[in-house]
């Protein structure tokens, strides 16, 4: 949401003659571009194959547990598929898909001419590609890819993993480097090159929600690449870091790891709530109710992402104390998240509300994230996590989070912004077969893993007993309707692209922001010279 | 127009993808040189590595030079400058997070680890795995029976602690001179610093060698030689890197460059030197004297 005046209409003025403004043609375009807009294509494109391999994996995974026994998978290759579909999926779908959109909209939403350093940007981007080869390859080598779970503990990781782990440490590091660099890119791009008058209480929120994510990033990937670094040597150079033979501790992995990967779990929702924030509005016809209020609660979130770590280790041992002190704190964040809720609720409350692509995807969101939300209170009740930890339970939780929260949020993000990226509008008959075939498959292939986890079925096994058979079934079944429904996405965006009605400056009448002020698509450079505010 | 017109948007480059091959072949040499070390027959791997490290030098060579290409003939405005000197900064924030990873081992197992494996936590594990294990830091003998020594904070860290002091110092008074314009004094202070900090260098080797050779206290001496090593390891690492970044101002100075009220570069220099000198005080307090 962003408070800007109407007739601010930006003085976008085209007469710079430092830049053509034409795009270079061929190959070349993409790999030496500086161009936010190239470079927030190519981090899309790739996030979006990313989704279909890490995809691709998980309906393997569906496939071995549609039946107790073994299916197709061997363990070790069922343990492989489990680890590098997290890893794929949170490294290289979810945290690209939001760089992608950071790096088309952040600029055309403050009036920026690019990210602050466009070339740096292009390293970021072009690093992904190799370090996600280096991470697949190790699946061909001999003994096997990684398949200790996408969270690596120790001792899995440092005494029983493959020769792989070497591979798998250093592709980590490579992403870590890009990620740190993209966020950098953000938080300067942010401070430094609003356009003149635009006040930091008047920035759109997706702006503001990918400034602390951004700040998350520089703050915690570092953390992950020291403990990734201590496994490789605890593997390979001997070291004990995390072996209690030579005074370390395999807890304190544990600790190393989630202090890095609670904030790293903001990092892939804060960015949604900024899109969510930007949608709601524009279909309800309203101001964001509490603008200033979702600035503090994403505030809120990103401090007390750093004193939540030990909720996800209540079962592996800890003082008393701690167990109480990461229990009050996590849920704590439900305050300001039921903020952020509410206020999305008090948006849409007597609005003059139309359910085009974008709505849908974004009252999903609403609805589906909440659902995520209220079992990860559950969760974080130290007794009653005893009880569910490990379960079936916790991956429905995590998965609401993050397809229903994180996916759902950028692809309501991209029904919104695509006819201003491609300059055509999209079929809103296939958008609507999209979302609704998602949408349902999406809560029959996750909504029963509560159950299943509650029946006390443990995760990440490729076998289990009987009685989970037919809820498992069902799950499988969601999962390929699920994982089918997204190539209609795929169909969708190329047909946008390739054609289409052409989209007017801004398609949808209740939309704010800087960024429907330009034509769509806008032109290759925008706002060489800045709009100015009020 | 306002101070915002101009801001330089740079053409295509072709530095960033081969920094991004570079890398490709740093991460995947490194992996493949790793497995192959623990197996006794080094080949590809290494030679993959050190032809992404040639790469990764080829482009920050080039890419900095074109960089100051760029400067010296004006595209840089007021507010670029600042770009820079944000990034820099958070750029030394991302390191000061990665060497907080390893102290943060550091603390937990001199707070935690080791004295509950000394049964001071009041349970009985202890009794079952090494019951004769006695908690102490500097931890010189591990639960499984290993032993070695303590590196002692008197003698060449305390040298080390003066010199690299001091190189902060002499590298403030440059940055000084610079800004008044005192190109003598510039030289003379950043070639001092660059001594001190190549002398610093040379004494960290003196160091490892005597605890290799003599003190029998190596990377694998459980916790206390692992943190020893990594944290003092990165650190040497990051002097050597902000040498080489010193000796390429010195170089740029030699030429004339820098001006007393444009010096991006000089700037960020110094505060990576003196980021690593604070990571170096808190390195000499924790892991030598406390």
């Amino acid at each position: 949401m962003t408070t800007l005046n109407p007739e601010m209409s930006a003085t976008i003025n085209s007469t710079s003659h430092e830049h053509h403004h034409m795009p270079p043609r061929g190959m070349m375009r993409w790999l030496k571009t500086t161009n936010h807009k190239d470079i927030g294509t190519l981090y899309l494109w790739f996030s979006f194959i990313m989704f279909l391999i890490g995809g691709c994996m998980a309906m393997l995974i569906r496939v071995e547990l549609f039946e107790p026994g073994k299916v197709i998978l061997d363990p070790n290759l069922f343990n492989q598929m489990t680890t590098v579909h997290g890893l794929i999926m949170v490294f290289g779908a979810v945290m690209p898909a939001f760089t992608g959109l950071a790096n088309w909209l952040i600029p055309l939403m403050i009036g920026a001419p690019d990210m602050a350093l466009p070339r740096m940007n292009n390293w970021s981007f072009w690093i992904l590609p190799f370090a996600f080869s280096i991470l697949l390859s190790t699946l061909f080598m001999p003994g096997g890819g990684p398949n200790f779970g996408w969270t690596f503990y120790a001792p899995l990781s440092t005494h029983y993993s493959s020769d792989s782990t070497a591979l798998f440490v250093f592709s980590i590091h490579i992403m870590g480097i890009s990620s740190i660099m993209g966020a950098m890119n953000v938080i300067v791009t942010i401070f430094n090159l609003r356009a003149p008058g635009m006040k930091w209480m008047n920035l759109p929120l997706f702006v503001w929600t990918w400034l602390i994510t951004a700040f998350l990033l520089i703050a915690v990937m570092p953390v992950l690449a020291g403990v990734v670094t201590m496994v490789l040597t605890d593997k390979f150079f001997g070291t004990s870091f995390f072996d209690a033979a030579g005074g370390g501790d395999p807890v304190m992995f544990q600790h190393i790891f989630w202090f890095f990967g609670h904030p790293e779990v903001y990092i892939m929702i804060l960015p949604a709530f900024g899109i969510i924030s930007s949608i709601i509005p524009a279909f309800s016809r309203k101001k964001l109710f509490g603008y200033s209020s979702m600035v503090y609660a994403t505030v809120s979130i990103a401090v007390l992402s750093f004193i939540v770590w030990g909720h996800h280790m209540f079962t592996t041992g800890m003082p008393l104390f701690s167990e109480l002190f990461f229990m009050y704190c996590t849920m704590i964040i439900a305050v300001p998240t039921g903020v952020k809720v509410f206020n999305w609720v008090a948006t849409m409350w007597r609005g003059s509300l139309s359910f085009e692509p974008p709505m849908l995807f974004a009252i999903a969101f609403v609805i589906l994230f909440t659902i995520g939300g209220f079992s990860g209170l559950m969760l974080a009740i130290t007794p009653a996590d005893f009880q569910y930890h490990n379960t079936y339970f916790v991956v429905a939780h995590f998965h609401y989070v993050l397809v229903t929260g994180a996916v759902f949020a950028i692809m309501a993000a991209a029904y919104y912004w695509l006819p201003k990226w491609t300059g055509h509008m999209y079929s809103f008959k296939l958008a609507n077969w999209h979302f609704w075939c998602s949408v349902i498959s999406v809560n029959v292939l996750f909504f029963p893993m509560h159950f299943l986890g509650l029946a006390g079925m443990p995760r990440r096994i490729p076998d289990y007993a009987l009685q989970f058979a037919n809820l498992n079934k069902i799950v499988s079944l969601g999962g390929f309707a699920f994982g089918l429904s997204q190539l209609l996405f795929f169909a969708l965006v190329i047909k946008c692209i390739r054609g289409g009605e052409s989209a007017p400056a801004k398609p949808w009448d209740g939309a704010e922001g800087l960024e429907w002020t330009l034509p769509s698509p806008p032109p290759y450079h925008s706002f060489t010279t800045p709009p100015e505010v009020e | 127009m306002n101070a915002y017109a101009k801001y330089y948007v740079p053409e295509q480059s072709p530095w960033p993808i081969i920094g991004a091959v570079g890398l490709f072949g740093i991460a995947f040499g490194a992996g493949h040189f790793v497995i192959e070390l623990e197996k006794g027959q080094a080949t590809h791997g290494l030679y993959l590595l050190l032809a992404g490290i040639a790469t990764i030098l080829f482009m920050i060579v080039g890419w900095f030079r074109h960089v100051i290409i760029e400067s010296m003939s004006g595209l840089y405005s007021k507010q670029m400058d600042i770009s820079f000197r944000q990034g820099m900064s958070w750029f030394i924030f991302s390191e000061v997070m990665f060497f907080a990873a390893f102290f943060g081992a550091l603390f937990f197992v001199r707070v935690f680890s080791v004295p509950w494996l000394g049964g001071h936590d009041g349970g009985v594990t202890h009794q079952i795995l090494w019951p004769h294990f006695k908690a102490q830091w500097p931890l010189i003998i591990t639960p499984k029976g290993d032993k070695t020594q303590a590196m002692p904070w008197l003698g060449v860290p305390l040298i080390n602690t003066v010199i690299l002091l001091t190189s902060s110092v002499t590298l403030h008074f440059a940055h000084v001179s610079l800004e008044k314009n005192k190109r003598k004094t510039l030289t003379v202070c950043l070639g001092l610093t660059i001594l001190l900090g190549l002398s610093f260098l040379f004494f960290q080797a003196t160091e490892y060698y005597h605890a290799y050779t003599e003190v029998g206290l190596t990377l694998k001496s459980g916790v206390y030689g692992n943190t020893f090593f990594m944290l003092t390891g990165f650190h040497g690492l990051h002097v050597t890197l902000g040498s080489i970044f010193l000796i390429v101002l010195f170089c740029r100075v030699l030429k004339g460059h820098f001006t007393p009220d444009k010096h991006f570069a000089f700037q960020a220099g110094s505060w990576y030197w003196h980021f690593v000198d604070v990571v170096w005080l808190c390195l000499f307090v924790f892991v030598y004297v406390l």
